[in-house]
């Protein structure tokens, strides 16, 4: 018993070593060094940058412009770099040093975005609104990895989840005329595929991975021969109604914040809701640690009269449930028809954002949001005609999730019995 | 070789023996073929099934004919399927009454343009051959190599910019040449997972996807920017590569059958050889069957899995040059459809045997081909192909559905392809 509480102990993020603090310091010294050299030298003194903080279309919660001095903002981005630096270096920041390099990084994605839009004007709160939006999939994708894998079992099939329930959502919303019955059997679909994967790897124990791999390979399949064979013969059942904008009461008339989160589409809505409900759930109920025991040591839970099997089962049907919500927000929430392929990968992003939010929703979502800021600032900077391809900047979320993995910026805590079948003895 | 490197190989080869489950020349040969291949075989037949169930049912002709009557539904149901699955395989395999015509008629055209399908088929399923292959030999390794798109992408970048960046070489230099340089680009690509699996412990699944899509967004980036052909307005597609560096193809154009199959045929002799005839593989073997009697034992688990990783990339990067070198000739984007998780069906399905592998890209060749024809016919999407073999996957996974369905006999689990899984994060 002691032996396990003291490796526990060690777990602990807290407890960064002395290398790493050092390194993470130089990193810091060396952005705030970016920051001043690359960005700050070539601006002259009396450039402007204009920040738009309206959401283009909106009429509620408006507010003026935020125009900066280019320059002074970046020197006060690079001084403020410099010192959590050099705080980082000589002391360390201790279990704050994660935030601490989040904050570096905003820094600097500010000063990227005050240096770009010099002496020109950037539409912020349209660019943050519409992360909002792309951070609806990836992170609703990680809620799902998140319920699956908290109970031990790897869902690398939420991207084939999510395109069919995209699929069934506009099939179905075209057919019945209905946005609610879209959704609930675009989620339906999500689950069946999700019964499928636990069948497959909870039942038959083959390897988790494959059995994600067969799923995907499976959903692509069957929506593209869906979509070839009815929904572009038939276009009117490709068509579906969709949930709409609607604003919030009181809250929407909040500068800024309201337009972005609280005059939005329903399924922004749902994910906050979501949010609440499993980061309860996980980590204040007794549902949520007999599950959370079950993803870390099954054989313990079991001895203790929990039932791993069932459990493992009802996790990875929520964990569907919640894919086929972030699978059906593509055609009734965004997009309002279905595409061949039109997930493009967002639920393996999904994944990487669980895995860089710690298995926690609240973590995952921050990751999403972070995750959808970097698509957005893509497509936005070849409106700006930056220097720096869309493409190369698109590989941003990918290369952080291999960071976070390699443990460069701090190591997160997986379940131990993750992706390992279990039999009962 | 010292007396110390003979008692290691002895001791791979005890712990080998002991985890397959004795001597194997002790086994009645005949018997283990039959049993080896049943599960696949049944696996196809079942597979085929469904999809066929799956033709008629989505089939609007079939629901309008069950109105009438049905038996006029079912009549209809089964036309459709077997319309369907005619096509199939005349498509891939060829027309048998045309053939013949053309053998006795005995015009050398004619007889070639018969037999196209079935060499078209041939050329389709070169690059699964060498995926499959890339993904078996992770397999033996231990590890799952789910990136083979990306390396595909990464090797098919690398082979098309020696092919026509470089003029003026013969083409027993050039060709070899383009042909490794798409084997390094795969090999590189596929060892950082490698690498930060034995100095991070991540694991190579998630960082492989990962690595997938920056693969894809940096061929994107490339074809647009640096490697793109000048004069095509921003489309994404490379120049054409030199006449010195192109895989020779056999025939006159329509048929495209060319040496880049016999080369994958003898890629795959190549890896059963490493495999299962060199010290090296059994090395890689034991190391992917039991690690800790592979690391007691003497071995670098760390220099066989990033060696096998890399390895395993320099194959898939060996299906994305011959692509380019043999067939497209240039590079564009829409390179792969889906080599890279149809990797993971062929290496299962061949059981990760190099024989199993050939045997099992055949199929997918001729599947895909075959299908091509169908969608001409009777107008069934290209994807009934995807559908199918995601069946057969599933049901070569887990043979215990295949058991329950033919009423066979429970056999010991026997599987080779089972990775034991490690959380994303790494193990320690």
């Amino acid at each position: 018993m002691a032996v396990s509480s003291a490796t526990i102990q060690r777990v602990k993020i807290g407890d960064i070593s002395r290398v790493r603090r050092i390194s993470t310091g130089v990193i810091e010294i060396l952005i705030a060094a970016f920051i001043f050299f690359m960005f700050a030298s070539k601006i002259t003194g009396d450039a402007l940058t204009k920040f738009v903080m309206t959401p283009g279309g909106i009429t509620v919660g408006k507010m003026g412009d935020w125009i900066v001095q280019t320059r002074l903002t970046l020197w006060i981005m690079a001084g403020i770099c410099l010192v959590i630096g050099i705080y980082q270096l000589i002391k360390g920041f201790g279990k704050f040093s994660t935030g601490m390099i989040g904050v570096v990084f905003l820094a600097f994605i500010f000063s990227f975005l005050t240096w770009q839009a010099s002496g020109k004007q950037l539409n912020l709160a349209g660019m943050l609104s519409s992360s909002v939006l792309l951070a609806v999939p990836i992170t609703l994708g990680a809620f799902s990895g998140i319920l699956c894998e908290r109970a031990g079992v790897v869902n690398i099939a939420i991207e084939g989840m999510m395109l069919m329930a995209a699929m069934v959502g506009a099939l179905m919303g075209s057919i019945t005329q209905s946005m609610w019955l879209g959704l609930f059997f675009g989620v339906l679909s999500a689950v069946l595929l999700a019964a499928l994967h636990a069948v497959l790897s909870i039942k038959y124990k083959i390897d988790q991975i494959i059995s994600g791999t067969v799923i995907n390979i499976f959903s692509a399949g069957m929506t593209s021969f869906i979509s070839q064979k009815f929904l572009q013969v038939h276009q009117e059942l490709n068509n579906p109604i969709m949930f709409t904008r609607f604003e919030i009461p009181v809250l929407a008339k909040i500068p800024l914040i309201g337009p972005i989160l609280f005059n939005t589409n329903f399924f922004v809505y749902l994910m906050f809701f979501l949010l609440i409900i499993i980061q309860i759930a996980l980590f204040s109920t007794r549902w949520g640690l007999r599950m959370r025991s079950v993803g870390e040591h099954p054989k313990a839970a079991d001895t203790l009269g929990i039932n791993v099997i069932k459990t493992r089962y009802m996790a990875v049907l929520l964990g569907g449930m919640v894919a086929g919500i972030a699978g059906a927000f593509y055609t009734l929430g965004s997009v309002g028809r279905f595409d061949e392929g039109m997930t493009a990968g967002k639920g393996f992003i999904g994944l990487a954002a669980m895995i860089f939010g710690n298995y926690s929703p609240i973590g995952a979502i921050g990751a999403g949001f972070l995750f959808g800021f970097a698509d957005s600032i893509g497509s936005k900077l070849s409106l700006l005609g930056s220097a720096i391809p869309s493409t190369l900047m698109s590989t941003a979320p990918y290369l952080i999730t291999m960071i976070v993995l390699a443990g460069f910026v701090g190591k997160g805590h997986v379940p131990a019995a993750d992706g390992k079948p279990y039999t009962k003895e | 070789m010292n007396k110390k490197n003979i008692e290691k190989q002895d001791f791979g080869k005890v712990v080998l023996n002991e985890i397959v489950g004795g001597d194997p020349k002790a086994k009645k040969q005949k018997k283990s073929v039959w049993k080896a291949i049943q599960i696949p075989v049944l696996a196809i037949i079942t597979g085929l099934f469904i999809g066929a169930i799956l033709i008629a049912a989505t089939s609007e002709t079939v629901y309008a004919a069950f109105r009438e009557g049905f038996f006029t539904g079912l009549g209809q149901a089964f036309k459709e399927i077997g319309t369907a699955y005619l096509a199939l395989i005349t498509g891939s395999l060829g027309n048998p009454v045309s053939i013949v015509a053309a053998l006795k008629s005995g015009d050398a055209a004619a007889i070639r343009s018969a037999v196209n399908p079935f060499l078209e088929s041939l050329v389709q399923s070169t690059p699964y051959i060498f995926a499959g292959l890339a993904c078996a030999l992770g397999f033996r390794a231990g590890l799952f190599n789910i990136g083979v798109e990306g390396q595909l992408f990464m090797g098919a970048a690398l082979a098309t910019y020696v092919g026509y960046s470089i003029t003026g070489l013969p083409v027993y230099i050039h060709l070899p040449l383009a042909i490794l340089a798409g084997a390094l680009g795969g090999a590189i690509w596929a060892s950082i997972p490698g690498i930060l699996k034995v100095t991070t412990g991540g694991n190579e699944v998630i960082n492989c996807i990962m690595m997938n899509y920056i693969a894809y967004r940096i061929t994107t980036f490339l074809l647009t920017g640096p490697m793109s052909r000048p004069g095509t307005g921003g489309m994404p597609v490379s120049p054409i590569i030199q006449k010195t560096a192109e895989i020779p193809q056999f025939f006159q154009t329509p048929i495209r059958f060319h040496a880049g199959f016999l080369l994958a045929l003898l890629v795959a002799f190549a890896v059963w050889w490493v495999l299962f005839k060199s010290t090296w593989g059994l090395n890689l073997r034991t190391v992917g069957t039991n690690p800790r009697a592979a690391k007691y034992a003497g071995l670098s688990i760390a220099k066989t899995t990033i060696l096998g990783m890399a390895l395993s990339g320099a194959l898939a990067g060996l299906a994305g040059a011959n692509e380019i070198l043999a067939v497209n000739r240039s590079m564009a984007i829409g390179l792969s459809s889906g080599y890279g998780f149809d990797s993971i069906a062929l290496a299962l399905l061949g059981n990760s045997h190099p024989v199993g592998v050939i045997l099992a890209a055949l199929l997918f060749g001729v599947l895909k081909n075959g299908a091509t024809r169908m969608m001409v016919v009777s107008a069934i999407p290209i994807d009934i192909v995807t559908i199918i073999q995601a069946l057969i996957l599933i049901f070569v996974a887990a043979p215990a559905i295949i058991r329950s369905i033919y009423r066979m006999r429970k056999v010991k689990e026997e599987s080779i392809a089972t990775v034991t899984l490690s959380s994303w994060g790494g193990g320690k």
